[in-house]
């Protein structure tokens, strides 16, 4: 069991909060880790931006690198219209790239690596663009759909081409964060594993355990990388759809 | 008398001096940026290469996925099996190549060409 390299995604529910409709509510692992990672983003932000200083020192100096990586990562997707969007797509990164890095403590429960948890991240912005799309645009919204200088015949194929890759949109958002995070932290787990496995094996097994060891060092290593590029792919892919937002059509 | 003369001397002599300094001052500056400038650009355009690779995969599959389950849907509501998905498994086999080739960038956004063509 110790071994099991999915038991660490195992959810468990740690208190009942009673009943809803015949669907039981309840405090689970999953949740006081999101919670733990709202709370850890909110004291980074606001210790961070307490002091104001004109010279700002090291937590200040990293709150605001933060804003101005987000905020220039959204203008040039985006441009200036986009930053309307600023709050959305700045909790969004924060949040991933927290939930990401708190996988990395050991014992520590990874949220994304749950899909409901990406998918329902990759929701709220697809919804948030077609709302927004709609509410903005009105029925013109649609142009999305239909490329320009496409032949009057070809037309029906493209536009079904289209809608399925705008619907497709929600489904590589939230499998792609999920899959790494879920596919990194076991591959980090086996390799571990064999580690201690090996070295029940005597003298021999001792030797051969070094493999796997200097792999489970490279692979941490690699695993931060990993958890800070997926939070920064998934908020250039948001900012990328809210630009589709914003001008359809162009 | 040498005390009067010092600051004579610094007053004529300083400009000179301070311009010269600062012009040094000032290319010597604009080399170090250029190299740090430089090599931030190296480094995050590798980790840029890195994230666009990720992105690739998934875009692809998603494409299908999708199309596959939307003609299941069709089928169970149009009593059409298995057209529906036949039909929709290809549609979406050729949205994911237009995701992926969209996201490498071969195929221009056509909703960022300006309008008038066939509309």
């Amino acid at each position: 069991m110790a071994n099991d390299p999915i038991h660490q995604f195992q959810i468990s529910k740690l208190a009942p909060l009673g009943e809803v409709g015949g669907v039981e509510f309840a405090l689970t692992n999953s949740a006081v880790f999101m919670i733990a990672t709202v709370a850890a983003v909110a004291a980074f932000l606001i210790f961070g931006s307490g002091s104001r200083s004109l010279v700002p020192g090291r937590w200040q100096s990293m709150t605001e690198m933060t804003y101005e990586f987000v905020a220039k990562t959204l203008r040039d997707a985006a441009g200036s219209e986009g930053m309307r969007f600023f709050p959305l797509v700045f909790s969004l990164f924060v949040f991933v790239l927290f939930a990401n890095l708190f996988g990395m403590f050991p014992y520590f429960f990874t949220v994304t690596s749950h899909i409901i948890v990406t998918f329902a991240l990759a929701m709220l912005v697809i919804l948030t663009v077609v709302g927004y799309g709609f509410m903005r645009h009105g029925i013109g919204f649609l142009k999305l759909f239909v490329p320009s200088g496409i032949p009057g015949v070809l037309m029906p194929l493209v536009i079904a081409i289209e809608v399925i890759s705008f619907l497709s949109r929600p489904i590589s958002l939230s499998v792609r964060l999920f899959a790494n995070m879920l596919a990194g932290h076991i591959t980090l787990k086996v390799f571990a594993g064999f580690v201690t496995s090996l070295t029940a094996m005597g003298a021999v097994g001792i030797a051969g355990s070094i493999l796997p060891l200097v792999m489970t060092v490279a692979l941490t290593g690699l695993e931060f990388l990993v958890a800070f590029l997926q939070a920064y792919v998934f908020t250039v892919l948001t900012c990328m759809y809210l630009n589709d937002a914003v001008h359809p059509g162009h | 008398m040498s005390k009067q003369n010092r600051p004579e001397e610094t007053g004529e002599g300083a400009p000179g001096d301070l311009d010269e300094r600062l012009q040094q001052l000032k290319s010597r500056l604009e080399r170090e940026d250029s190299k740090s400038q430089k090599q931030t650009e190296e480094s995050s355009s590798g980790k840029m290469e890195l994230a666009q690779g990720l992105k690739l995969g998934a875009e692809f599959v998603s494409g299908i996925l999708v199309g596959a389950g939307l003609g299941y849907v069709i089928d169970g509501w149009l009593d059409s099996s298995p057209f529906g998905l036949i039909i929709f498994l290809l549609l979406g086999f050729a949205a994911g190549v237009m995701n992926v080739l969209r996201s490498i960038g071969a195929v221009e956004k056509p909703f960022e060409k300006p309008r008038g063509g066939s509309k």
